[in-house]
Order: C-alpha cells, then structure tokens, then sequence
C-alpha cells in the first residue's frame, strides 16, 4: 500500500492566498457583525455614539461643515488630494483593530479597541484644527485624554517620547502602493506633550464614529501643533527614551520639525504660516501662537529656542 | 500615404477646426465656472480655482510648445495657425490665475504679496513666468509682428521657453511632497524641446549636404 507523505500536497490543492485572505475576510466580518449586534456602542463609521460627557475644552467658533471635515483631507494612505482619503476610505478595515503599547513601560499590553472604547467616559471637545499648509477647521471631536491609557501602561522613568505609528497595509491604503512618503506613517510627541490633558485619544466626531477619512477607528488629536503631528488609524504606540524619527521630519527635515507648533512667527520655508483660511471663510485670518492653546501649553516649552526646535 | 492627403485641407475645414479648439479652450472655465455655481469646488474654493487655472496655463503652454513639432512630424503646416490662439490661452489661465492669487487668496494684501514675491522662490519664479508671458501677448498681433520684424520677433517669443520652464518649476516647488504631477509636465517639456533639437539638428546636416553638394556641382 502506498503511503502518501503528508508533504506531499499538490500545488492545486493548497488554497489560493487570495481565497485564502477572503475567507479570513469573511470570518472577521461575521465576528464583527456578531460583535455589532451585542455592543450598544457604535462601531461602523457614522454610528452615533451614546451619551456624551461634557468635554473639558469646548471652543465657542462656528463649527467647520460636517462635509467640509469629512470631505477635505490629508491622508496619503488613501491618496495625495484632498478628496481622495473619503473616495479611497472604504477599503480600510476598522474591526477588529488591537492597539500594541509597548517599549518603556512596566506594563505593555495589546489593546482591543473595544476595550479602548470602555476604557473612559468618552467626551466631546471642539478644538481648532491648524493644517501646516496654511487653512484650518473648528471640529468637534470625540475621545478622552491620551493620558488615560498611557498610565494603564505605566511608563518608566525612561520614557521620555511616545511614538505612534499607522497600520501598514497596502491592501486597504492604496496610497501606501506609491512611495510619497515612507511608510508606515509615524509621528512621535514629547512625553508632557502626550500626556498633557489636551492630547486626546479619539475615536469620533461630531457625535459619531470616526469615518475612515479621518483616521479611524484610533487617532490622536494634538490641537496646538499642525495637523500632520496627530497621527491617524494608529496601530501601535511605543514609549521610547529617545526622539523617535517621524514621517514628514524624515521627508523634509528643513521643513517639518519634530514640534511643529503652530506658530505664526516662524514661517514653514515655502510659505507663510502668519494667516490662514478657515475653511468656509473667504478672508484669510490671523494665525494664533499654539494655535491658540498658549494659556495650556506654551510653559511646555519655557526656555525654549522656538525658532530652532520648530 | 494618409497623412498626405490632409497636408492641405479646405479652408473652411481649417476655419471650423480654429472655431472648434477655441470653444473646446474655454471648456475648462466653464465646467469651473459651473462648478462654482453649484457650489461644487468642494470645501476649499479658493485653492481649487487657484489649482485648476494654474494647471490649464501650463497645460496650454505644453499644447501651444507642441504646435511646431506636429506641423513637422505630420507635414501639415497649416496646424501652425492654431499656435498664436493657443499661446493667448496660455496668457488667458496664466491671468485668471494670477488674478484669483491677487484678488481672491490674498484680497489686495499688497504687503502680503510683495513678501511672497520675494521670499518665496516658488511664487518669484511663477510671477516671473506671468510677467514674461505678457510681452509675449501684446506682441500677438499680425500688426506687431510686422513692426517688429520676423526676425525680431522670433527671438523676443523664444521666452516661451523660460517660461515654461518656470512654469514647470513653479508648480514644482509648490507641492508639498507628490510630485508625479510636475513630473509629467517636465518630462512634456523635455520631450518638446527634445524634439525641436532633434529637428534642428537635422535641419543643419542637410543644409550642410545641400551645401556641399551645391559645390561640388
């Protein structure tokens, strides 16, 4: 009797990776809609969420359009232009989603986003939002401080920098095929600077859900720097002892600093960064120091050459 | 051969066509203008008017540079009547262009532009091409030509050359980090000025076998 070698399975029988990834596809979409139906919270991009806790900062300017916020972004994962990230959106997939916190900590841990979503009363904070290419938008967003979870990870007394890096997928960000820039996205903030109460973790906007377009399901939220620094569709977060090296730094260091505060008196090297255009207003206004944010932050930075660490 | 046969088409084929590129010129502005209306340019207009009409001045400007080395690769002359209408689209985008940048982004904010011209190498080049393109439009004209002399003339209109090559820059040093756009026009540009090389060459190897075959006879 012939004995057939275990190895011995032709190539027609092993499942092609394209089936094979659809299956798993379909798995996961059958678990995240089991989950959906059992979770009172929302989960599918443009849900609502529940009650909201009053937030902490809370601007009083005319909101950005809905449209406008959702419609008009810098992604590159989906695409250089602005319309691109809500056309090319679709194909990321927000569930399941794990958030790894690791490198000096005492606790390093996989987060599920459910857990994240449970982990504090989430609250909405309407915040201005400073583009480094000069406009800006008034968005209400939805999270809570970026400090609670990192003192669930308990950093050490080493930890000095936290570095966020974005899901690396070609698959669902097509804009990761071309090499604009290099991937996976990183950005990376000061320790105070993350753990200051105006960092947030978010996870919505405008009551709902994050779209995929604006970084979901996890982003952060940095109101006093340009908007590059608040790193989207976030993956992983490493507490690190030296600063970590970040996306648009690396891609032109003359022209995008580490800080990157928004800051009127220091001009990015092609234009200025004096005024800027409130989406939806036709005037150019002036630009704020920190955005507005000095009475908050500006002692993060006392001493400080502003002009040099830009 | 095919081409052949379209060296010399009937004038008023030749009137229609000029009639048809000059319609199909304005078909930019008007899906713009229309776009307007609806409120369409999506959440910032003022970038998308100031984006569309810079990227058709260069655009004309490739088509315009492309006029002269058609006519010589199809052997149909009469393609170079089209170029002067196609250079004053050139002008017309280069001019909304710059208008929405002066009236519309900066609004009068003379301070405002003066430091841009100067300090920002991108708008210095691009400014420059726009002030280079207006002798070029005012010197457009059958009457001006002949005041100026063929010769004359052919030289001040070789500008559109370092304007297009400014333009290319302009655009160039504006993006942020995605090139692929300036890219195309530059290596459209190349290959324009790749060709008129090339024919210029040749020109020059026959007329010296002309020459040398004058001689020996």
């Amino acid at each position: 009797m012939l004995i057939k070698k275990a190895s011995d399975i032709a190539p027609s029988e092993i499942t092609p990776s394209k089936l094979f990834h659809d299956r798993r596809r379909l798995l996961q979409l059958t678990a995240g809609a089991t989950a959906l139906a059992f979770l009172p919270q929302g989960f599918a991009a443009g849900q609502k969420f529940g009650e909201l806790k009053k937030g902490a900062f809370v601007l009083d300017e005319k909101l950005t359009p809905y449209d406008s916020v959702t419609g008009y972004n810098n992604f590159y994962e989906f695409g250089t232009d602005k319309e691109d990230p809500a056309k090319n959106g679709g194909t990321l997939r927000t569930r399941p989603w794990t958030v790894v916190v690791d490198g000096a900590v005492g606790k390093p841990k996989t987060f599920a986003i459910e857990d994240i979503l449970k982990m504090a009363p989430l609250e909405e904070r309407i915040y201005r939002m400073r583009c480094v290419e000069a406009w800006s938008m008034v968005i209400p967003w939805v999270g809570f401080p970026l400090a609670e979870l990192l003192k669930r990870v308990e950093p050490t007394g080493n930890a000095r920098y936290v570095e966020f890096t974005t899901l690396l997928d070609p698959g669902q960000m097509p804009g990761q095929r071309g090499s604009v820039l290099e991937w996976p996205y990183r950005e990376g903030l000061r320790l105070d600077e993350a753990m200051h109460p105006l960092t947030l973790l978010t996870v919505g906007l405008y009551g709902e859900v994050l779209p995929n377009q604006n970084g979901a399901p996890i982003r952060i939220v940095v109101p006093w720097k340009y908007g590059f620094k608040s790193a989207k569709s976030i993956v992983h977060i490493r507490l690190t002892e030296t600063q970590p090296v970040t996306t648009w730094n690396e891609a032109g260091p003359k022209e995008y600093g580490f800080y990157s505060n928004v800051n009127p008196a220091v001009d990015h090297p092609r234009w200025s960064q004096a005024k800027e255009r409130r989406i939806g207003e036709f005037l150019k206004r002036p630009t704020l120091p920190f955005n507005g944010y000095a009475d908050q932050v500006a002692q993060l930075y006392a001493g400080m050459d502003l002009e040099r660490y830009f | 051969m095919a081409l052949k046969a379209w060296r010399n088409p009937p004038s008023a084929f030749q009137a229609g066509a000029k009639v048809a590129i000059f319609l199909m010129s304005l078909v930019p502005l008007a899906l713009l203008m229309q776009k307007g209306l609806a409120d369409a340019l999506g959440a910032n207009p003022i970038e998308k008017i100031t984006r569309t009409t810079g990227w058709w001045a260069l655009c004309f400007l490739m088509i315009t540079l492309a006029v002269t080395p058609l006519r010589t690769l199809s052997g149909w002359p009469w393609l170079g009547r089209f170029r002067r209408m196609l250079g004053l689209f050139a002008f017309f985008y280069g001019s909304l262009h710059f208008l929405t940048y002066f009236v519309i982004d900066q609004f009068f904010d003379w301070m405002a532009i003066g430091k841009d011209i100067v300090k920002r190498p991108y708008i210095t080049v691009g400014f420059t091409a726009f002030v280079l393109l207006i002798p070029l439009a005012v010197t457009s004209t059958d009457g001006m030509i002949r005041r100026l002399g063929g010769r004359t003339w052919r030289r001040l209109h070789r500008l559109v050359y370092i304007i297009a090559g400014a333009g290319v820059i302009h655009f160039w040093w504006l993006v942020k980090k995605d090139v692929s756009q300036p890219t195309l026009f530059a290596a459209a540009l190349v290959g324009l000025l790749g060709l008129r090389m090339v024919f210029a060459a040749r020109a020059r190897t026959r007329g010296a076998a002309i020459a040398e075959r004058s001689r020996g006879e």
